[in-house]
């Protein structure tokens, strides 16, 4: 059945978002100096390869036991808990960098991964994707995302460890390597 | 002060850009091709709207249903907003210039139901059309006493209200003499990450709308009206400010197949 309520169209963030939506401890899930902390970075890029310097990335994923907070508090930092929420803004060559925890699997996935949103400048409406958490060398889980994309595509979909704990994921919007983005159906 | 010519005000030099009437006929070509077919959101792909030429994924989507993670959101609370935050004019010492208002509405889902306790956050350009963002090059104004940032939670009944001032329109970049309509940036949360939405709100009448290909990328008409607040008069204060209301329905679970099927082409 269809419902008579229209959706709200989605727009652009815009260019001046900055001094809006970044808060205090944004990219920083967990202290960074935490003995659990892992660092989740990359960089967005364009059809040309090149940085884009005006996108904010939001995180959304489980602890590290699988469980995903429910309480309030995602954006209030100085209480020092960890809700599984992130925001983080782009700095002026695309990077960004956040501070979590590798997230737990939560079924019917076996391996932890977190949902991306972005949004830019340009971006009429943001994209989803996630990042899979994979050790340097592992070879890819059987997961029913990865199962059903492009074998050819399905690496961008992970973000793999390129050091001690620290794990690298590029977002490309267009073009060669352009990341696997998602929308989803309603009701499964 | 600009002419009716359209004179360049301190311009700078720079690559010729292209005229307001390429920019509607790119924007007239693309909605002929879309008439008739229902559409809640732009296509990503909107080529008038020139920053997204590099910016938009060329392979399809991959659709699926949303696991856990994806149907929860992340929870806000008095601990993550302050009441106080939700008006916009008494954030400095003095009171910003521009028409004082309120916007006030409901965030409901498809199925018309409340999204209840969640967060909505606002930024604005301020009464001249200057946002205090360090990259609006935009001669015009600062306002000392306005920000242009609010948030509230929404109430059990989905409400949220915001006072503030009227934003100005600004000029922009895309084409020669771009302008775009006042408008208010709105970023929602519901009760699942895949009804997340940042969209905008624009006025009623904006002579602009016709000429704004962000506006134009919305290529259902019907859609389009959804993105302008009404005026209401009974939220219009006494000796005090203007009201408007602004209804925002997330996607929903009622909404089909077949409709979101035209959302990204």
């Amino acid at each position: 059945m269809t419902s008579d309520l229209g959706q709200t169209p989605s727009q652009t963030v815009g260019p001046f978002f900055g001094y809006a939506l970044p808060f205090a401890g944004g990219p920083q899930l967990v202290a960074p100096s935490r003995a659990d902390a892992v660092v989740l970075h990359g960089v967005v890029l364009d059809g040309d390869g090149l940085p884009v310097p005006d996108a904010l990335l939001e995180l959304w994923q489980a602890d590290a036991d699988g469980a995903l907070v429910q309480r309030a508090g995602s954006r209030a930092r100085e209480l020092g808990r960890f809700t599984g929420f992130g925001r983080s803004a782009v700095d002026v060559d695309g990077h960004y960098e956040f501070a979590t925890v590798l997230p737990g699997a939560v079924a019917p996935s076996t391996t932890g991964w977190a949902l991306i949103t972005v949004f830019a400048r340009g971006l009429l409406h943001h994209l989803f994707t996630r990042a899979y958490f994979l050790d340097a060398d592992a070879a890819l889980p059987a997961d029913p995302l990865l199962d059903r994309v492009d074998p050819a595509r399905r690496e961008t979909l992970i973000a793999r460890a390129d050091g001690p704990g620290s794990y690298r994921f590029d977002i490309r919007l267009q073009g060669e390597g352009e990341t696997v983005f998602l929308e989803y159906a309603d009701r499964a | 002060m600009s002419t009716s010519t359209g004179q360049d005000h301190g311009a700078v030099a720079g690559p010729a850009l292209e005229s307001q009437a390429t920019i509607d006929a790119e924007v007239a070509s693309i909605h002929e091709r879309y008439a008739g077919r229902r559409a809640n959101h732009p296509p990503r792909d909107f080529a008038p709207y020139r920053s997204s030429a590099l910016r938009h994924p060329t392979h399809e989507l991959v659709t699926l249903f949303p696991e856990e993670i994806e149907r929860t959101s992340p929870a806000f609370g008095h601990v993550d907003v302050d009441p106080y935050e939700s008006d916009l004019t008494i954030q400095h010492t003095g009171e910003p210039l521009g028409e004082r208002m309120t916007v006030t509405g409901r965030v409901l889902d498809g199925d018309g139901r409340p999204v209840r306790n969640q967060l909505i956050e606002i930024w604005q350009a301020n009464a001249g059309g200057r946002y205090i963002h360090k990259r609006d090059q935009h001669p015009a104004p600062l306002d000392p006493n306005f920000t242009g940032v609010g948030r509230a939670l929404t109430g059990d009944d989905g409400s949220y209200r915001f006072t503030t001032v009227k934003p100005g329109p600004y000029p922009w970049k895309n084409h020669r003499n771009a302008w775009r309509p006042a408008h208010i940036h709105f970023s929602l949360f519901g009760q699942a990450f895949t009804q997340r939405l940042v969209t905008q709100m624009y006025f009623p009448g904006d002579p602009l709308f016709a000429l704004d290909p962000i506006y134009q990328s919305i290529t259902d008409p019907r859609a389009r009206e959804r993105l302008v607040a009404a005026y209401d008069h009974d939220e219009t204060v006494p000796e005090f400010s203007m009201g408007y209301r602004w209804d925002i329905v997330l996607t929903g679970s009622t909404a089909t197949w077949m409709e979101d099927e035209h959302d990204d082409e």
